[in-house]
């Protein structure tokens, strides 16, 4: 299992990532922006951070970089692409993931352990150990634009059609996004984006180890 | 060489904390009867071919799914709001 | 001209001094270099020969004052950098800005010496909240703070804050950064080699913080012009992150001879320090510098303290890689100039000389001050009862916990990442000191940063003592031995006589701790003339302290673990209510503080650190702000068990029932585990008393006649309230 973890000028958690894949299971080396160099890859991260500043808005720059434009091929030939907090708002201006992440309703910065609820989830290639369905993990979130919007009907849809990855637990929800949504996946299943950061929550010395289910189950859609 | 401002606000209908802040703040400060408050953000550039400001905006400055844009060209006599 | 020197702060003697030293009258650039480097805050006129009083020698010290930040080995060829500096002026103004770009300028401070930032801590310094001045400039603080470090991926980690009535017009905003290096990679600043190139890396060069030195301006101030000279430093962190790993990078490949941050008074003190430690000249031009508007004055590009910019000293042959790394990580590169052998530091402009002084004039000349220290008649502060004489013990301590000095500083730590790097083993508020895992050594260090102002206005020496036990203390309760310290040192205007006798004695009370404690001082900072109309803030003495410990989980958590735990109190605790929380809220402070132990406060950190180390700890926590009954108070709302004690053991000791619950002082320690265990930590120096055990949904502490019962959701309530006040 090899990954492929973005970096932008301004990433911030992509070294953190590259210690959860391995911990995960297989190699991981970094992808620098300027290259679309995912040859060797079997799946992307695309980390969390303030890539180029957060300017103009969160990932709207870093989504026109040739790495993602890369990303964008290897998704559309359904390659599994994970998008944590940066990432996940980095593919959401890609049009990678439906919505958008908005300014906390609080308007602060939050950094807080939550409870995410797993939703209904089979990864297309059908692969049981890596089913995290139902699972209740606890991940810490750490973000100032987390807020899930999306317009209502698109939100009927995802739920219709089993798109919404995560929920908040009940009083969980640290930004105000909408139905409680942290995290989404596109309709093939291949793309997953989620604000907490799974990456911290791999090594029981920083925290909890629920973040290796997330990694393991974006590896397991090849299963 | 044409100058442009272009004005970005939330869409209405997105919860808009910080209008909704500045809103709050201001009987405080002696200023009543103001409402309706969305906090946005302004670009000014130069560009030799106006023509191509709303893909322009469309694709970068704004995003079309949360936000509205409208242009102002600066040396013209006329405003020319565009909305997707 | 005459009269200028005056408007830039120098004396008249200083300034005579300067012609002395040139030969002739400093023209404008030499004279608004002259006026920074000789000013308080850079030449450390008034501080400097205290500062000779503190030991700095240690066999782990790797690199001591005078460098750009401190360091100590810990092994595995790694070193620890670390340091703390104020921002105090700017974030009176602008506390968003001051605060940001205060930890920018920390964090250059640690990657100048090629180590990478691993943690920020602060220290804040607020009046009351109930000033709406106040909670404007908390908020604009932490927000700051969180922005830069967030934004650059450098975790918070820890930090104090705190609100007095004297600091209410001098906001206090100290910043601590932590880094790690490999030792073999690490660069010193001195300037060397007399033919290698300047090269100034990072932003253009605009007329922030220029301000005072205005006066200096060529051209005719208007009025629309004050604009165009802002005081306030505006900060860039996505900048300084792609500064941080371009400079990494360079030093890591061995690119550059030397790194120096720009910081207060920007190219001028960088240059002249570079070739001042490297015994060189310089030669800079300022029309090679990058700049961000157009008609920049030579004095103005020489005194701009625009941010995220640093300089380095380059071998020729290597210039043109170095530009290419930087353009790699989009920051700005430009050679500007030379190392020389003439001893000047020489300002071009071009092929024209605008501006020549000897370095050692700029960075040596300044005259060094004696303070003349007088101690004050009584108390010069103030009172304001804010609690009644007739308050229970019950609700005094609710009052206690609900004070903002003493409540829980959840509203602000959860604005900061503490997580990012991977690091952390204890996040804010699980441990007294904040634990950070280094694998690349095989160990793991523990981090606190701690003032005190009240206490050390009642009592300069011992407060200041204090302060620097509470910091062992905080480290000896996550297993850690102190390995180093670094200082800020906040007072008010040592002309005077008040603020030069606390300054004197508060120097004399940190000497002598770190040297009974055997931690030496790797470098510091000094802030002074922090006075307003009502006269100078409480004498605030910053301490941050790093230890080491051998693994991650050798750190105890500080609050209580399971029910049936025993509670003991170890250490030479004898509280009184001289300058404590209590005696603050009822309007008795006055001057006069116990004279601490410090050896047998020593023994007991050694007690609880073996302890800890051991795994005997369930949990260890400090006893400071509000006394034993907060402490253990938020021992068990952190655990969200209650507690049952009697103080009767405590008591025996010489002190009321009062003091027993609400006096302050070094040396106390409230830990929790099994019964005999804790009591086999006793010795000949250090003394652990049984109190109790924890369980129930009740806080109940025995004292005598103020004996107290508490549910423990009103005690967390109170605790947890900060965040409603704001």
């Amino acid at each position: 299992m090899r990954w492929g973890v973005l970096q932008f000028p301004g990433s911030c958690d992509e070294r953190d990532a590259l210690r959860a894949c391995e911990l995960a299971g297989g190699e991981a080396r970094l992808v620098w922006h300027e290259t679309r160099d995912l040859d060797d890859v079997d799946a992307v991260v695309v980390p969390g951070g303030f890539s180029y500043g957060d300017y103009l808005r969160a990932g709207a720059i870093a989504r026109f970089s040739p790495a993602m434009e890369a990303v964008a091929e290897f998704a559309a030939a359904g390659g599994p692409v994970l998008g944590i907090c940066n990432g996940f708002q980095v593919l959401c201006e890609a049009g990678l993931l439906p919505g958008a992440l908005l300014v906390n309703e609080g308007m602060r910065f939050v950094c807080r352990q939550v409870e995410l609820e797993v939703a209904a989830f089979s990864p297309p290639g059908g692969g049981q150990s890596s089913n995290i369905a139902g699972e209740t993990l606890s991940i810490p979130a750490k973000h100032g634009e987390g807020r899930y919007w999306a317009p209502d009907e698109t939100l009927d849809a995802l739920e219709a059609s089993g798109q919404v990855a995560f929920r908040y637990a009940p009083g969980q929800n640290p930004n105000g996004s909408a139905r409680e949504i942290a995290g989404v996946r596109n309709a093939a299943g291949n793309v997953l984006g989620l604000m907490p950061h799974p990456e911290h929550a791999v090594d029981e010395m920083t925290g909890s180890t629920d973040g290796l289910r997330v990694f393991e189950s974006v590896a397991g859609v090849l299963a | 060489m044409a100058r442009a401002r272009v004005l970005i606000r939330p869409k209405e209908g997105i919860l808009d904390p910080q209008g909704k802040a500045v809103e709050r703040a201001l009987p405080a400060l002696g200023f009543e009867g103001v409402g309706h408050v969305r906090v946005g953000r302004m670009v000014e550039l130069e560009a030799e071919d106006p023509a191509r400001l709303p893909e322009l905006c469309e694709k970068l400055l704004a995003n079309p799914l949360i936000e509205d844009f409208e242009i102002e060209m600066i040396n013209a006599a006329s405003s020319a709001p565009t909305n997707p | 001209m005459a009269s200028r020197h005056r408007e830039l702060g120098l004396t008249d003697s200083e300034y005579e001094l300067i012609c002395q030293k040139l030969g002739r009258e400093p023209n404008g650039v030499e004279l608004a270099m002259f006026s920074l480097l000789w000013s308080e805050h850079c030449a450390y006129k008034h501080s400097r020969k205290l500062l000779r009083r503190l030991p700095t020698e240690g066999e782990r010290v790797v690199m001591g004052p005078g460098e750009n930040a401190g360091a100590v080995d810990v092994g595995g060829g790694h070193a620890v950098a670390f340091k703390v500096e104020s921002h105090n002026h700017p974030s009176a103004v602008e506390p968003f800005e001051g605060a940001a770009t205060g930890v920018g300028g920390i964090l250059r401070d640690v990657f100048a010496l090629g180590a990478r930032p691993i943690a920020i801590l602060d220290s804040l310094r607020f009046g009351e909240l109930d000033s709406l001045r106040s909670r404007h400039l908390l908020d604009g603080a932490v927000r700051g703070i969180g922005h830069y470090g967030n934004s650059i991926g450098v975790p918070t980690v820890g930090g104090e804050i705190c609100f007095e009535a004297p600091y209410e017009h001098n906001c206090l905003v100290n910043a601590m950064c932590v880094g790690l290096a490999k030792r073999d990679e690490m660069v010193r600043a001195a300037a060397a080699g007399v033919g290698n190139a300047i090269v100034l890396m990072g932003a253009s060069t605009g007329r922030d913080g220029i301000g005072g030195a205005s006066v200096l301006a060529s051209a005719e101030l208007g009025e629309g012009d004050a604009a165009k000279r802002p005081t306030v430093q505006i900060g860039d962190p996505f900048e300084e992150s792609k500064l941080l790993e371009c400079c990494l990078e360079l030093l890591g490949r061995g690119l550059l001879v030397s790194l120096q941050d720009l910081g207060a008074a920007g190219l001028t003190s960088s240059a002249s320090e570079m070739a001042s430690a490297g015994g060189v000249g310089v030669d800079i031009d300022v029309a090679r510098v990058p700049l961000r508007e157009a008609d920049m004055e030579p004095f103005e590009i020489m005194v701009s303290e625009s941010q995220e910019r640093m300089l380095a000293v380059v071998e020729p042959a290597k210039v043109a890689e170095v530009v290419a790394v930087c353009e790699k990580w989009q920051t700005g590169a430009a050679e500007i100039g030379a190392v020389a052998e003439h001893g000047l530091v020489r300002v071009l402009r071009g092929a024209d000389v605008v501006g020549e002084m000897p370095v050692e004039a700029l960075v040596d000349g300044c005259p060094l001050y004696d303070l003349e220290p007088e101690a004050p008649e009584g108390w010069v502060y103030g009172n304001r009862a804010t609690l009644g004489a007739g308050a229970g013990a019950a609700e005094t301590l609710l009052a206690l916990l609900a004070t903002p000095s003493v409540a829980s500083k959840r509203w602000a730590f959860e604005q900061y990442d503490s997580i990012v790097g991977s690091r952390t083993a204890r996040r804010p508020e699980s441990a007294d000191a904040a634990v950070l895992a280094i694998p690349e050594a095989e160990t793991a260090i523990a981090v606190s940063i701690d003032g005190n102002g009240r206490r050390v206005a009642c009592d300069p020496y011992a407060g200041t003592v204090e302060a620097v036990l509470e910091c062992a203390q905080n480290l000896a309760c996550a297993g850690a031995e102190p390995l180093g310290l670094t200082n800020c040192l906040n007072f008010g205007n040592p002309e005077k006589p008040t603020p030069a006798w606390q300054l004197d004695r508060s120097v004399q009370g940190l000497a002598d701790a770190c040297e009974a404690l055997g931690v030496p001082v790797v470098g510091g900072n000094v802030s002074l003339y922090n006075e307003g109309p009502e006269g100078p803030i409480y004498p605030t003495p910053v301490v941050g302290m790093v230890g080491e410990l051998p693994r991650a989980d050798a750190a105890a958590p500080s609050a209580f673990a399971a029910a049936g735990d025993a509670i003991c109190l170890l250490g030479p605790f004898e509280p009184t209510l001289e300058g404590s929380e209590l005696a603050k809220r009822r309007g008795e402070l006055g001057p006069g503080l116990p004279q601490p132990d410090v050896a047998a406060v020593a023994a007991a950190c050694a007690a609880v650190r073996d302890a800890a180390r051991a795994g005997a700890l369930a949990s260890a926590h400090d006893v400071s702000d509000g006394g034993l009954a907060c402490a253990l108070a938020e021992c068990a709302i952190g655990a969200g068990l209650g507690c049952r004690v009697d103080l009767q053991h405590l008591r025996e000791r010489g002190c009321t029932p009062e003091e027993a619950l609400f006096g302050e002082g070094a040396g106390g320690f409230v830990l929790s585990g099994e019964r005999a265990r804790l009591e086999a930590l006793a010795s000949d120096g250090v003394a652990v008393l049984y109190l109790g055990q924890v369980g129930g949904e009740e806080i109940e502490i025995a004292a005598g006649d103020r004996s107290l019962s508490l549910p423990l959701a009103d005690a967390e309530a109170a605790w947890r309230s900060l965040g409603e006040r704001l």
